[in-house]
């Protein structure tokens, strides 16, 4: 339960941080929160040449809202996330979302964007990223590019970002108050990974949805976008009995993997409880 | 494989340590071991137990998911730095002492830094809040009921 030895580098800017990376970029891991990295070396699961922390890199927290977009700086703490006074539909299910990560004192460590960057299909950012179509900014000492969320999440621990990328920001549309967000998850004790976790995001007009944006966790290897659902929802008239057809809809077209911590009918079952619960229709009449 | 230490200024409970570790050395490892604060305790060491919890600049952190080589330069508080003197309890620690919110003892430093943590900035918490709070660390010998009532009379003490 110890880590192996390695190399600690600890720049003060992200020049530098970058091209300590360039150095032995497959042999080096990038040190934010780390709170996911740290246990899976404790395990010597990830067994690092040298760690390059970025904890004292300037300029890599905070949410700044902009005209139509909002950017979240990588390192940027759940807490802090949790505490933001962003308004509007985006700032509530950040909130929301924020206050399920982990416990607090994983919280005032771990980062926003050390969670898309591990990759792990249940976590509520990667499923946020997903859900909203965000924009990941990575660099390296090649340059600067930016990559979708339906391109960055590959595989379970694997993203699109080479092994010299550093993820900077990542930027998330503003919604406008026409819009209804939640996210709903179930684990058998209060901060484990969701079994299943959904969130969605619909846009609501004279009463119907005019947008319908849908996405699931613990379904498949990565964040899942829910065509069914979402088509279920477009055009429909807003009520909870729409929601609920529409996560019958989701729990039909999933896949979902069987494993110790539920099987397959049980996390479609999840699924079909859980997206009401997301956009609180829950238990209303329809 | 060797590597070599590197020397780390820690500050602890206001007390300056200078001492020299490999940078795999934890937080909770280093204040064990190095600095002879063995009030902290490792139970799981992957962050899931909350026994390790140490406040980091007043914020509740687990000591064994950071290495100590990162807290250089912050203000780090353990369980022995919660009590004013050698004769007063902390009003978190004598809540806990009243109402009998620990058997075996083993979790209770992570419970008492946690709880004086949340509490000293959030002194107006009421029980779901502080509830998921306590939610963080893991007890295997109270089942948590007493744990709960003293955090509620400690955060009713620190209101005044």
């Amino acid at each position: 339960m110890k880590p192996s030895a390695f190399d600690y580098v600890r720049p003060l800017s992200l020049d530098e941080a970058m091209e300590q990376l360039a150095i032995d970029p497959f042999e080096s891991k990038v040190l934010s929160g780390g709170q996911s990295l740290i246990p899976m070396m404790n395990f010597r699961l990830a067994r690092p040449e040298r760690l390059i922390d970025i904890n004292r890199v300037p300029g890599l927290e905070g949410i700044v809202p902009g005209q139509d977009r909002v950017t979240i700086g990588a390192r940027t703490r759940h807490l802090a996330v949790q505490n933001t006074g962003l308004q509007g539909p985006l700032g509530s299910l950040l909130r929301t979302a924020a206050a399920q990560v982990g416990h607090l004192p994983i919280r005032t460590r771990g980062t926003f964007g050390g969670s898309i960057a591990h990759c792990d299909a249940a976590s509520e950012w990667c499923l946020v990223a997903r859900l909203l179509d965000a924009e990941m900014t990575v660099r390296s000492t090649r340059g600067e590019r930016t990559i979708p969320a339906a391109d960055f999440f590959q595989a379970i621990f694997t993203t699109a970002m080479e092994p010299d990328e550093i993820l900077t920001s990542i930027s998330l549309p503003a919604l406008d108050d026409h819009h209804v967000t939640g996210i709903a998850e179930f684990a058998r004790r209060a901060g484990d990974f969701a079994i299943v976790a959904a969130t969605a995001a619909v846009k609501i007009e004279d009463g119907v949805v005019t947008r319908a944006r849908v996405c699931l966790g613990g379904v498949s290897e990565v964040p899942w976008r829910s065509q069914a659902a979402e088509s279920a929802l477009l055009g429909s008239a807003w009520s909870a009995g729409a929601v609920a057809e529409a996560a019958a809809a989701a729990a039909d077209e999933v896949d979902p993997p069987s494993d110790s911590h539920g099987d397959a009918d049980y996390r479609r079952d999840l699924v079909r409880a859980l997206l009401p619960r997301a956009l609180n229709t829950a238990g209303a009449g329809s | 494989m060797t590597r070599s230490t590197v020397p780390v200024r820690l500050y602890v409970n206001g007390d300056r340590y200078d001492i020299d570790i490999e940078p795999r050395r934890t937080l909770a490892d280093a204040l064990r071991e190095d600095c002879a604060l063995t009030g902290t305790h490792l139970g799981c060491e992957h962050g899931v137990c909350g026994a390790c919890t140490v406040l980091l600049d007043g914020q509740p952190v687990r000591a064994c998911l950071m290495f100590a080589v990162q807290a250089e330069g912050a203000s780090v508080r353990t369980v022995e730095g919660l009590a004013p003197d050698e004769e007063t309890l902390h009003p978190v620690q004598k809540a806990f002492w009243e109402h009998h919110g620990l058997q075996c003892g083993f979790c209770t430093p992570g419970f008492l830094t946690l709880v004086t943590g949340y509490l000293e900035e959030h002194p107006e918490a009421q029980e779901d809040e502080l509830r998921d709070v306590l939610s963080s660390n893991l007890c295997r010998c109270t089942g948590y009921q007493n744990i709960v009532t003293a955090t509620m009379s400690a955060a009713e003490e620190m209101r005044g």
